[in-house]
């Protein structure tokens, strides 16, 4: 466990959950993500595990949910158009109180779009597509090795909150192999006795339920759950920053782009500009604070994403127009290279010193 | 004196049923919960609800559920069967929620076998939402949403339920019953407790729709809605056993 | 000899059990309940009722117990 292997990030994130003590895994077929779902039917049975081929996302997502009504871990893993099929059982699973680990590798939408690689669920994943007011916990790994470590964090907040949790990884880390090492898990076990239902044994019948009672009583609930999210953000907020502190412009991006801002900012700074950057690791909560800080610094941002401006809207929010943010983007495809944002970044620059402000490129 | 009929013990204290007066859900709740006392069944059962005019099944058993998006139980009770074998899971929905909405998920758990049991009301309509027109309407019925009745032409045809869920090979057990008489309501609880057990000894998926009434959306009185099941539905869906694993044994 | 009880408090006034008894010995009563509806009575001045439990059966409140 503690030596270094060479694996993809798809099989990286099944062997994880393996780790973390999944007990069943119920899944439907979706490239770039099919490698979790065939790694697991092979493996499961061997521990005397559960592995269910389900009929749609639908049925899978809801698997999950009644299976982790009964404290028992579960995930799913799907991709974009097909996580758009499970967002009904989200927004019950987030009022239910259920931890659902739900892992994402997204390939590019709209619609069935195509299998190359982009970060357009952003919004599906932080902002929900279900009904009603919810959150969920949004974790967005740039490595294989993460892929293995936030696997581990997702089965532990979903206990922990009973709240669903997302990892939201991409083609590109799905199908990329890297040195990773596994090691153990570092979670406690959460005890799920409390509320799991186990047939009513020596107690009278609990119920997990969504369906509001009266109206009094469903906004207290509602107004409990988002103050269950505000533990979640005090606690569990994390992002990672590097060279910021003299930093004119800080280069934000998620997921797996993080590994080309970083590339980005050592070239940048290579030519003396004084460049910096910002990575959330919890798209939800959002490290909205901050941000917010390093705006006040008078630090300019530029965020670098494959979608059409979904992580930007939150940055600009965040830095309640302390300073500029721009966008370098591309909405799916090929990955921003390390040229290509380099040279944006010194024409935002540029244009900045003429007073200027690019918004994109 | 002695109690020959009393209420079952796992039926919750002070409970009221939320249905309309007069309609046949009530005594599936009851046959479902005599089930549970007579089979000592109340420790390991986990019911996967549904959303329709049984949502508020948790009101009225005293046992654990977790509730199922529309459509969704049996997927929901998959779930729960196969991180819990040793535990007795069911499903309670209406015709709209298991053979409408929840078609794939319903037919998927009885093909691939799962060890639960499924209980489907079958009263020709969609109750909770007023009277519209839903998978088992029958042809010529009046509805809020066929105010014509339904033809082949905008409608296509009522679905037969049990028989479907009878081809199925993971199926162990499905049959048709109804609740208009006494005769009838007794071999309900037969079909229902096969239902169950067949799930118990690890057969496979056990399946019982029930033909019931609904006064209030049939503007009828509760004996006339009766009547209607006995004479209309009944030839149109008939009562039987379409699959029993447990005759080859 | 048979005894049924009512629970006036679960019955909704379907009148199922005015209709099933063999003997006709549940009818609709004169007292209502809080929405107004007749409740129904238990009436056996022969003591006739042999406690088959029909009523009880066809009731869908589980509103009726039966005693012999």
């Amino acid at each position: 466990m503690t030596d270094k292997v060479l694996i993809k990030g798809n099989y990286a994130i099944a062997q994880a959950a393996i780790n973390a003590g999944c007990q069943c895994y119920f899944g439907y077929p979706i490239t770039p993500q099919t490698e979790i779902g065939e790694y697991l039917s092979a493996k499961m049975p061997e521990l005397g595990r559960g592995y269910v081929s389900a009929e749609s996302e639908i049925g899978a997502i809801n698997m999950v949910v009644g299976a982790a009504a009964t404290g028992a871990k579960v995930m799913t893993s799907s991709s974009s158009c097909a996580v758009a099929l499970m967002q009904e059982a989200l927004s019950y699973a987030c009022s239910d109180e259920v931890p659902v680990v739900l892992v994402n590798v997204m390939r590019a939408g709209p619609g069935l779009g195509y299998v190359y690689p982009a970060q357009g669920d952003y919004n599906q994943s932080v902002y929900g597509g279900g009904n009603g007011d919810y959150k969920i916990i949004v974790l967005a790994p740039a490595t294989v090795q993460e892929c293995i470590d936030f696997t581990y964090r997702a089965f532990y907040l979903a206990r922990k909150y009973r709240n669903p949790v997302i990892l939201l990884a991409d083609g590109l880390l799905g199908q990329m192999m890297e040195p990773a090492c596994f090691g153990e898990n570092p979670y406690p076990e959460v005890d799920v006795s409390s509320w799991a239902l186990t047939g009513a044994k020596g107690r009278d019948g609990k119920a997990i339920y969504s369906c509001a009672r009266d109206e009094k009583a469903h906004i207290q609930k509602i107004q409990d759950l988002f103050k269950k999210f505000e533990l979640i953000s005090k606690n569990e907020t994390s992002f990672e920053e590097f060279e910021t502190k003299d930093a004119d412009i800080v280069l934000t991006a998620f997921g797996s782009m993080t590994r080309n801002i970083k590339a980005a900012v050592r070239v940048l700074r290579e030519r003396g500009l004084k460049v910096g950057g910002f990575r959330p690791i919890t798209l939800s909560p959002f490290p909205h604070k901050r941000i917010y800080e390093l705006a006040s610094e008078g630090k300019d941002f530029a965020v670098v994403e494959m979608n059409m401006g979904q992580m930007f809207k939150d940055v600009k929010y965040s830095t309640e127009g302390k300073s500029s943010v721009s966008l370098i983007n591309r909405p799916c495809g090929e990955w921003l290279s390390v040229e290509e944002i380099v040279a944006s970044v010194e024409k935002i620059l540029e244009s900045k010193k003429e007073g200027i402000y690019a918004s994109s490129i | 004196m002695q109690a020959v009929f009393s209420t079952p013990e796992v039926m919750k204290k002070d409970f009221r049923f939320t249905f309309c007066p007069g309609c046949d859900h009530g005594i599936a709740v009851r046959l479902v919960a005599e089930l549970i006392d007579e089979m000592n069944l109340k420790e390991k059962t986990i019911c996967s609800t549904c959303v329709g005019c049984s949502v508020f099944l948790y009101d009225f058993l005293n046992i654990d559920c977790v509730e199922a998006p529309h459509g969704r139980a049996c997927a929901s009770a998959t779930g729960v069967k196969r991180t819990n074998p040793d535990k007795f899971v069911f499903t309670y929905q209406g015709d709209g929620d298991f053979a409408s909405i929840g078609y794939a998920e319903s037919m998927h758990t009885a093909i691939r076998g799962e060890k639960v049991s499924a209980i489907c009301i079958n009263n020709t309509t969609y109750g909770m939402t007023g009277g519209q027109l839903g998978p088992t309407t029958m042809m010529g019925q009046v509805t809020t949403t066929s105010p014509f009745g339904r033809n082949k032409e905008y409608y296509g045809y009522p679905m037969k339920i049990a028989e479907q869920i009878a081809l199925c090979d993971g199926t162990a057990f499905s049959a048709r019953v109804a609740l208009d008489s006494v005769p009838h309501i007794n071999q309900a609880k037969q079909a229902l407790r096969k239902a169950f057990e067949v799930q118990l000894e690890g057969l496979g998926f056990g399946f019982v729709e029930i033909l019931s009434s609904c006064p209030t959306n049939w503007h009828m009185t509760p004996e006339q809605a009766h009547d209607r099941v006995k004479n209309e539905m009944i030839p149109v869906f008939p009562l039987g056993i379409f699959k029993d694993l447990t005759e080859n044994k | 000899m048979g005894l049924i009880k009512i629970n006036n408090s679960r019955c909704k006034s379907c009148y199922i059990c005015t209709e099933t008894c063999p003997k006709g010995l549940i009818k609709k009563s004169e007292e209502t309940n809080r929405l107004g509806d007749y409740l129904v009575k238990f009436e056996d001045k022969d003591n006739s009722c042999v406690a088959c439990a029909m009523c009880a059966k066809r009731c869908p409140d589980l509103a009726i117990e039966v005693f012999k």
